[in-house]
């Protein structure tokens, strides 16, 4: 089979197909310069022997220690997760989620009905609650959010449970007040409970721009957020933005939503997310290599 | 900070050039090479700002900048130019039925924002147009979006239609569209659900729909965060029903935009309303020549 080679088309190839899955053009100009040198370096020249360096250089941006993917789960005391992020990003759903998968490995589960502005996200959660078999704490539409979250701590603590998931409203980040209200939220949850929130996971859309990188410092700044969960990536998007936020803000991906059903979450992979941002590139040509054997055939 | 706007970044260009004097055709491409990162960090989609930025440098070359004595600004002015003609230049109206009562569908991926801007979209007809609109609960898989829908119904004093989750989105529209008829309501605004542009089932529930009521507007919602990704959403939206309008939501945040520009090129249709908020009462008509200056962070 031929391969291309490696040369300024090959890269500028890449470089659009990287911009293409919003990983940002600074780090994708960043990358493609590593890259180069690493060809050079190691004497590369077709196409088939540079695919495992490309995945080398990008999960090394992701995975730095490849142990902080997992949730930090407590095994003495109820564990306590607050989720946080911008408007419609999956942020409800992913609670059910968790709750049905925690539910699944024996755990007792509270929910918490943080969002108490939207127009029918309690019944939203109250309906999760009744499909995955978790209860859910809330009050009234309109409600203090921080006081919901020290009923349901009170709650949850009550029922012996082992985890308390937290939903909060959706707040696009550069709304001073909402932060403000988010940060009162966390600091009840640490009043109650001093290593409270033992996460604080960032809800992220995958189809989100560079945007997701203010969304990911807002946040950060205000919540100390210590994971992300990528969202909606069984759709067209690639989310290549959390590369650049784990390069620049060190925040790692945890866990990644597949759909809208209770089973459609799983664990990040980064081997597998990071081959998946420029798998066009290789699997467009094993697709020519494919012919081309093909041709081959017919001919003998 | 990494988002710099377009006028800063011409201009510090343009400071390495002025000790020379005249602008030469690499001056202008070391411009362009600006230009274009600008736009992507806007999120404009990169083909579409290959696209445009050769435009721009057409007429850059073409005299217009080189000849100028201040060039940064020139271009500025191009770009600008170009930018507001491809959003659109006018502002554009929503449709009206000759004959009563005009149906609308909302559509989009999930969490764009359909439901609330139902309900705006609804409040600014009354408001606005002096206009009795109908909603209809045409969701019946997210839960409790109905319950939205009815919450926000009653937050406007608004009619909302719904036959609950059992019965199928068209028989929902088509029940809609009957009883605004009996009650004399001139729109009917259909909420349905979040999908993605490639499931084809429920891509093809919406076509169901749309042959159903024959709708006088099929308006695709878009998130104003979204990405390099909006140009796939629009375009196979566009294909399989055939938009004729664009609301650009959470426009209240602090993104460029640059996915209107990507959905405007694809779609070649008018966006019409901008989401400025949660509230019912947050929907602007769109004006492009401020999303321009807003996408260039202007
Ligand atoms: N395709 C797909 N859709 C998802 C995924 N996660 C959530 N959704 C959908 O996205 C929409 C918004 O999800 P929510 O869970 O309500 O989002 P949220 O962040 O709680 O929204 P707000 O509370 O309004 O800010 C719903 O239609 C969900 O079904 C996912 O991984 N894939
Ligand atoms: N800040 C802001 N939030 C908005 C705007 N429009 C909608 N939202 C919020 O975005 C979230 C999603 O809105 P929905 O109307 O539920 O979106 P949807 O498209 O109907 O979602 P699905 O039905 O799940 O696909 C909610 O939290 C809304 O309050 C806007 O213009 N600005
Ligand atoms: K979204
Ligand atoms: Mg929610
Ligand atoms: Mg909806």
């Amino acid at each position: 089979a031929q391969y291309r080679t490696v040369d300024e088309d090959f890269f500028e190839e890449l470089e659009e197909i990287l911009i293409g899955a919003d990983v940002g053009v600074s780090t994708v100009m960043e990358l493609i310069d590593e890259l180069k040198d690493e060809v050079k370096l190691r004497n590369i020249k077709d196409s088939k022997d540079i695919a495992p360096v490309i995945s080398e250089k990008l999960a090394e941006k992701l995975d730095k220690s490849g142990e902080d993917t997992k949730l930090n789960m407590q095994d003495n005391q109820m564990t306590v997760i607050l989720f946080v992020g911008v408007n419609g990003v999956g942020k409800t759903t992913t609670i059910g989620k968790m709750a049905h998968s925690f539910k699944q490995e024996g755990k007792r589960v509270v929910m918490a009905a943080g969002d108490t502005f939207r127009a029918g996200a309690i019944e939203q959660l109250e309906i999760w609650g009744e499909r995955v078999g978790v209860d859910v704490v809330k009050q009234q539409e309109g409600s203090d959010p921080a006081a919901v979250m020290y009923d349901a701590i009170q709650s949850a603590r009550a029922k012996k449970a082992d985890v308390l998931l937290c939903d909060t409203a959706g707040r696009l980040q550069n709304k001073v007040n909402l932060m403000k209200e988010l940060e009162k939220v966390k600091r009840v949850i640490s009043r109650e409970i001093p290593n409270a929130p033992h996460e604080v996971l960032l809800v992220l859309d995958a189809t989100t721009g560079q945007n997701a990188m203010t969304q990911a410092k807002t946040f950060g700044e205000a919540t100390d957020v210590t994971g992300i969960v990528l969202t909606k990536l069984d759709g067209t998007a690639k989310g290549g933005i959390v590369l650049a936020i784990r390069n620049e803000l060190n925040i790692p991906v945890k866990l990644v939503g597949l759909g809208e059903g209770m089973d459609d979450l799983q664990p990040f992979d980064a081997d597998q997310f990071v081959y998946g941002l420029f798998k066009e590139l290789v699997e467009a040509e094993t697709g020519e290599d494919a012919e081309e054997e093909a041709d081959n055939s017919s001919v003998r | 900070m990494a988002f710099e706007g377009l006028a800063e970044r011409l201009q510090a260009t343009f400071d390495k050039m002025k000790s020379r004097g005249k602008v030469s055709e690499s001056d202008v491409k070391e411009m362009m090479r600006e230009v274009r990162l600008a736009l992507l960090e806007a999120d404009v989609n990169f083909k579409v700002v290959k696209k445009f930025v050769n435009a721009v440098k057409e007429r850059a070359v073409g005299q217009e900048v080189m000849k100028s004595l201040t060039p940064g600004q020139q271009v500025i002015k191009v770009v600008n130019e170009e930018l507001t003609a491809l959003m659109g230049g006018e502002q554009s109206k929503i449709a009206q039925a000759q004959k009563p009562p005009t149906v609308v569908m909302m559509v989009g991926l999930q969490g764009a924002g359909k439901t609330t801007t139902t309900a705006k979209v609804a409040n600014f007809l009354r408001k606005n147009n002096n206009r009795s609109p109908l909603m209809a609960a045409a969701d019946i898989y997210r839960p409790a979006a109905i319950d939205q829908l009815h919450t926000l119904g009653k937050q406007l004093d608004m009619p909302v239609f719904s036959l609950g989750d059992k019965e199928k989105p068209v028989e929902i529209a088509k029940g809609a569209v009957a009883q605004a008829k009996e009650d004399h309501q001139d729109y009917v605004l259909i909420d349905t659900a979040g999908r993605l542009h490639v499931d084809e089932e429920l891509m093809g529930e919406l076509q169901d729909i749309k042959e159903a009521v024959n709708p006088d507007e099929i308006l695709l919602v878009v998130d104003a965060m979204t990405g390099q990704d909006a140009v796939n959403v629009a375009e196979s939206f566009n294909e399989q029903l055939g938009l004729t309008g664009v609301v650009l939501t959470k426009l209240d945040g602090d993104t460029r935009g640059g996915a209107a520009l990507s959905v405007k090129s694809v779609t070649n249709t008018p966006i019409k309303f901008a989401g400025m908020g949660e509230k019912v009462d947050q929907l602007e008509p769109f004006h492009p020549e401020r999303m321009a200056s807003r996408i260039l962070g202007m």
